[in-house]
């Protein structure tokens, strides 16, 4: 068990969220960043999509009232267990009465805590993930509060941890050769063209050629863009339909909203183009005020980035149970 | 290109032939297809979108369908390596769809019409020209469908609204609307689940619970259900 000392607002607990659902007008939401659970989840032990915390405000700090097995990956908020300094991406022992505490990463936006057993807290619709909107799911449909106790789940995988833990290649690091650095400090976000993008003139060059920044008006939800804003050349009046994380709307106004984890299941604004999915954990660590352009796409490079994150992500899977079974051999 | 028509009963009880026209297809993302029926905002199309549901709801491939207005979002499971592919098969789906009309169940709900939440009475009868109780009228005697539900757990967008209570949405959003506002936007109508932001105009209030997360069917709407608002208390 856990208890909550220290936190910001809206730091939620989501696993890989709940789609299907959006028939029903129920938002998917999940972690931002659900590469940096999966493989966090590897480490310590359980299936994929275990619940974990997602932290996205600092500092953040929390109390192991039961010992038990961890892992922060993601953003890395510089972890100290009692005050020692830890490495992210790393499967950690805390004894009961030991303090984890976050500080604020300094680059990226989001880090995950991993618990071997996940976080027991009820499953709604197939998921543990907090629904802010709804106000159901996580923990009591709402962000965490100082205080907060969450027990964890049922641990099935009998560790053997060295003291200095077991640690990953984080991806941004295995994988620079599919996910490119930024391009004169503007974070490459590849994506493919949408169902009005003729309507904005040039053939949107104004949407592609130009580097965008996240606004402060961004959060789960959505991220609002600032930039030289695009205008279509007529309005069309769109009937609602159904919509999901990636897509790029451009609202009267003409600077782009894109949908994120906590996206609406309907809308009706233009929409100039969609980010691939594979680079939507990419978006999910930037912070706001990061400064991005936007890369034409294809459904074919998409796969092959796809392939490329499951091959490094088997890779962290079979590296990680050989370590653990060569150590409980040593035991 | 192939044409399907399907024959429809209009309400004077003469056979009309429809055209279905070419729907338009686009990405909304890698996985996302977005199919848009041409043509009218009706009970037709709607129609055809609910039987192309039906089909592709059934595609071993697919791995989340979500009907729209007079549209349909198609979700894969895996990012396809040609999109070419998936846009030919939703158009033969959408080509030889046959009207499907959904035999939904009827759900009457008890609405307080004017009173405190009815914050935007005064601009519908302003925009139509009728009077409140006219309009209260208007909006009571009609019998509406659930075409999709969206937007919000459990929300349904209801068609059916008599066209002189047509009222365009709020350019700027009313912030904090409460929830179980009966609303009017544009040529729907439906009923705020959650208290928050809302472009829509409240016209009155019901207390009927339609969403539980908790339970096995959450959403109490369903696409084809009736829906009929009984006018509990009328506070003009």
């Amino acid at each position: 068990m856990i208890e909550i000392i220290e936190t910001g607002p809206f730091n939620t607990i989501q696993d890989f969220g709940r789609p299907g659902y959006r028939d029903i007008g129920v938002t998917a939401s999940g972690a931002m960043d659900p590469l940096a659970v999966k493989v966090g989840n590897i480490l310590v032990g359980n299936d994929d999509d275990a619940a974990a915390i997602e932290v996205q405000t600092f500092p953040f700090k929390l109390l192991f009232v039961t010992g038990g097995v961890f892992a922060v990956t993601g953003a890395d908020g510089c972890p100290t267990l009692d005050g020692r300094e830890l490495l992210a991406w790393c499967v950690h022992r805390a004894e009961p009465g030991q303090i984890l505490q976050l500080r604020q990463p300094p680059t990226l936006a989001r880090a995950y805590l991993l618990f071997a057993g996940g976080l027991d807290v009820p499953v709604l619709m197939g998921s543990r993930s907090t629904s802010l909107r709804g106000g159901f799911g996580g923990n009591a449909g709402r962000p965490l509060i100082n205080g907060d106790r969450i027990e964890f789940g049922q641990s099935w995988d009998a560790l053997t941890l060295p003291a200095s833990g077991i640690a990953v290649i984080e991806p941004a690091v295995a994988l620079r050769d599919v996910f490119p650095a930024p391009i004169d400090g503007a974070l490459p976000i590849r994506a493919i063209q949408a169902g009005e993008h003729e309507l904005f003139a040039g053939d949107g060059k104004a949407f592609w050629n130009q580097t965008w920044r996240i606004s402060s008006s961004s959060d789960r939800t959505g991220y609002r863009l600032s930039g030289e804003p695009i205008k279509a050349k007529a309005t069309v009046e769109m009937r609602s339909h159904g919509v999901v994380p990636g897509v790029i709307q451009v609202p009267p106004a003409g600077e782009p909203i894109i949908q994120m984890s906590d996206a609406n299941t309907a809308g009706g604004y233009p929409k100039i183009a969609g980010v691939i999915e594979c680079d939507l954990w990419r978006l999910g660590q930037a912070r706001i005020g990061t400064r991005l352009r936007f890369v034409r796409s294809t459904h074919a490079e998409a796969r092959a980035v796809e392939r490329a994150v499951a091959r490094y992500v088997e890779d962290v899977r079979r590296t990680s149970q050989m370590v653990k079974r060569a150590l409980k051999a040593m035991a | 290109m192939m044409i399907a028509t399907s024959n429809t009963i209009t309400s004077s009880g003469k056979i009309a032939v429809v055209t279905k026209g070419r729907a338009r297809i686009s990405c909304i993302g890698t996985r996302s297809f977005l199919l848009e029926a041409p043509g009218e905002f009706d009970l037709p199309a709607q129609r055809w979108i609910w039987a192309l549901a039906q089909t592709v709801r059934g595609w071993a491939d697919i791995a989340e369908v979500i009907p729209g207005m007079t549209n349909l979002l198609a979700i894969l499971k895996e990012t396809p390596e040609d999109p070419e592919l998936i846009t030919i098969r939703l158009l033969e789906a959408w080509n030889s769809a046959e009207s499907l009309d959904l035999a939904g169940k009827t759900i009457e709900i008890p609405v307080h019409y004017g009173g405190a939440h009815a914050i935007d009475l005064p601009a519908i009868c302003d925009f139509c020209g009728l009077s409140d109780r006219e309009v209260v009228r208007l909006h009571h005697e009609a019998s509406y469908r659930v075409f999709a539900l969206g937007s919000a757990p459990g929300f349904g967008y209801l068609h059916g609204l008599d066209p002189r209570i047509y009222m365009p949405r709020k350019t700027v959003p009313s912030l904090r609307m409460e929830k179980g506002s009966v609303t009017i936007g544009g040529m729907q109508t439906g009923v705020a689940m959650l208290t928050g932001p809302n472009g829509w105009n409240s016209l009155g209030h019901a207390e009927l619970q339609m969403f539980d997360p908790t339970s096995a069917t959450p959403a109490l709407m369903m696409p084809g259900d009736i829906v009929r608002f009984l006018p509990a208390r009328i506070e003009l």
